[in-house]
């Protein structure tokens, strides 16, 4: 597949899931903007996974300080687009502060510290009642309106979330392409090299995580907005396990493999419904067994048959 | 003053418990380079294979022989020939991914097949108090402490003094040098495979009264684990149980004196001025880094 041919798939693509949720009832609708949101998150995560070589597991604790940082700001009346910055700031100081010790040494530290984390957030979250609402959450958050145009319908929501996601899918591209971005992919592939050539891995680990937790941020303003009530419960460490699943699953280090991870984890739970208890048994065998087999994800199975033309 | 040894006492004997998980984790990553995000579900699964055998009649300490048969088999060689073996060669992530994922999948089946529930669990030490510098001790705390203690010291003494544990250790330092020296690096890492399941069984002996077992009991020991494991010192041995103990006392004071409602994040905040002030852990020797 040729880059022209790539780039009209690409745009036919979106086209085709904007209108979709047209044929679809009240529930189509909501999994389709909850799909968006969750790929905002996934995205920034795939930053630091697949390009910067770092396990993170506490995508789901910045997600929930961004959908924090909307409930209580756009209840006080705070404008959606003021806000929507404040929350990627905070989680992007918080990412810094959280990885800058992690990331000073070796062994994967950033994954038990993103851990710890996010456990430590759900206990904010709950315990302190006064801010947060405590378990029984905050409700009742408003949707934005744009030039006047009330985003109250559920259609609307997700076209709005759709366009920026799109916008976001963007800028994580053009980072990616730019040189500042296409170290990031030299400092995974060979740390010490990279670094031998000058290449600051901390500062760009640390960078790259902490991109990812804003972009987090982000998608948690969209997903505040999009149910209108939030609760601890929603930014647990399981979401943010299946978060960096959606990133490995699909294919980490490519940029479309959290498209399809984020598809198969939204989905999955709805597809395999029949399955009740056994579901998720099955799921965590899965994922070793894809692991064993396919370590490279999904997005690398056409490689793994020696196909032609596929690339990353 | 009377709380303040009651908790210490009672900390530790947790605290002992998680050096035990954390001991077979550091174990494991020493002679493998395999971060186990399983760890906390091969100590409550050996709780339920325990569980399965006494409500037919079985005697506790037969449970536990046969949980650890078990899990040796199982969660030792099972784990290192399914999952470590083929995994190992594409790094890291992939082989912690399929942890995360084999952690999800244990926990998940025993829910859908055991209980969603927590079940008493029985004790192997008798229930009660005795006087201790004018306060009250319970013999399980004391009797937690004795056990893991012993197990932890004859561990250690084991690594140090025997020629398979020297060799095991040899292994862990430098693979292909112990390779050349004739020690059949394999064998070695799978004994470790073994020792690790073991300790967890004995873990989950030691836990399961006190915390109940339930399918996810193993998302907070797993936890404590790792940290213990960091804190301590990763490439050491003592550092587990030094990790361990410093966790659980702390856990403990800061439950009762501060607010019970944080006292599952004091791991992570001692995780987080541990590798601030010092990455190698309290115990621990800064590494070479290989090229």
């Amino acid at each position: 597949m040729n880059a022209k041919t790539g780039k009209l798939a690409l745009v036919v693509g979106i086209a085709a899931f904007a209108i979709l949720p047209l044929f679809l009832k009240g529930y189509g609708v909501y999994l389709c903007a909850l799909f968006c949101v969750y790929l905002m998150a996934t995205l920034g995560l795939n930053l630091t996974v697949g390009y910067a070589g770092q396990m993170s597991l506490g995508q789901a604790a910045f997600f929930g300080i961004g959908a924090y940082h909307a409930a209580i700001l756009l209840k006080l009346g705070w404008p959606f687009f003021l806000v929507l910055p404040i929350a990627a700031v905070a989680c992007f100081l918080v990412g810094l502060l959280l990885g800058f010790p992690a990331l000073r040494v070796q062994h994967h530290y950033l994954a038990f510290a993103t851990l710890g984390f996010n456990i430590l957030v759900f206990l904010i979250m709950r315990n302190e009642a006064t801010i947060t609402g405590g378990p029984l959450g905050i409700s009742g958050i408003p949707r934005p309106s744009l030039f006047g145009i009330s985003l109250d319908a559920d259609l609307r929501y997700f076209w709005f979330t759709l366009f920026f996601t799109v916008v976001l899918a963007a800028i994580l591209w053009w980072l990616l392409r730019s040189p500042w971005g296409r170290a990031f992919a030299a400092l995974r592939d060979n740390p010490i090299r990279a670094e031998s050539l000058g290449i600051n891995i901390t500062a760009y680990t640390l960078f790259a995580f902490a991109i990812g937790a804003a972009c987090a941020g982000v998608a948690g303003v969209f997903y505040a907005s999009l149910l209108q009530f939030i609760e601890p419960s929603s930014f647990q460490f399981s979401y943010s396990l299946m978060m960096l699943l959606a990133v490995i699953v699909g294919g980490s280090g490519r940029f479309f493999g959290p498209v399809l991870g984020t598809v198969i984890i939204v989905l999955l739970p709805e597809w395999l419904r029949f399955m009740q208890n056994w579901y998720l048994a099955v799921f965590g065998f899965a994922i070793v067994a894809l692991m064993i087999f396919l370590p490279g994800g999904l997005l690398s199975l056409p490689e793994r048959l020696g196909w032609k033309g596929a690339s990353k | 003053m009377v709380d303040l040894i009651q908790l210490i006492v009672s900390g530790t004997a947790t605290g002992a418990i998680y050096a035990l998980a954390a001991l077979g984790f550091t174990l494991l990553w020493q002679a493998s380079g395999t971060i186990n995000f399983a760890q906390g579900e091969f100590v409550m699964l050996p709780a339920f294979t325990m569980l399965i055998c006494t409500t037919r009649g079985v005697p506790l300490w037969l449970a536990f022989l046969v949980a650890c048969v078990v899990s040796a088999i199982l969660l030792g060689i099972g784990f290192k020939r399914i999952v470590v073996d083929p995994l190992i060669r594409h790094g890291v992530i992939p082989l912690v991914i399929a942890t995360l994922g084999l952690s999800i999948g244990l926990k998940q089946l025993v829910k859908a097949s055991y209980a969603a529930e927590a079940q008493p669990f029985p004790s192997v030490f008798p229930a009660g108090q005795f006087p201790l510098f004018g306060t009250h001790v319970s013999y399980s705390d004391v009797g937690t402490l004795l056990i893991a203690g012993l197990i932890v010291i004859s561990l250690q003494l084991f690594l140090k003094r025997t020629v398979t544990g020297r060799a095991m250790q040899a292994c862990a330092q430098n693979m292909d040098a112990a390779k050349v020296l004739g020690i059949n690096v394999k064998t070695m890492v799978l004994y470790v495979f073994i020792i690790n399941a073991v300790l967890a069984a004995v873990a989950s002996l030691l836990i399961s009264p006190t915390y109940l077992a339930k399918f996810d009991m193993g998302d907070s020991i797993g936890q404590k684990a790792f940290f213990a494991a960091i804190i301590g010192g990763f490439n050491q041995t003592s550092g587990a149980l030094l990790g361990g103990v410093l966790i659980g006392v702390l856990e403990n004071l800061i439950g009762f004196y501060v607010s019970p409602a944080y006292k599952e994040g004091v791991a992570l905040v001692l995780f987080m001025v541990v590798i601030l002030f010092r990455p190698e852990g309290l115990l621990g020797k800064a590494e070479e880094r290989k090229v």
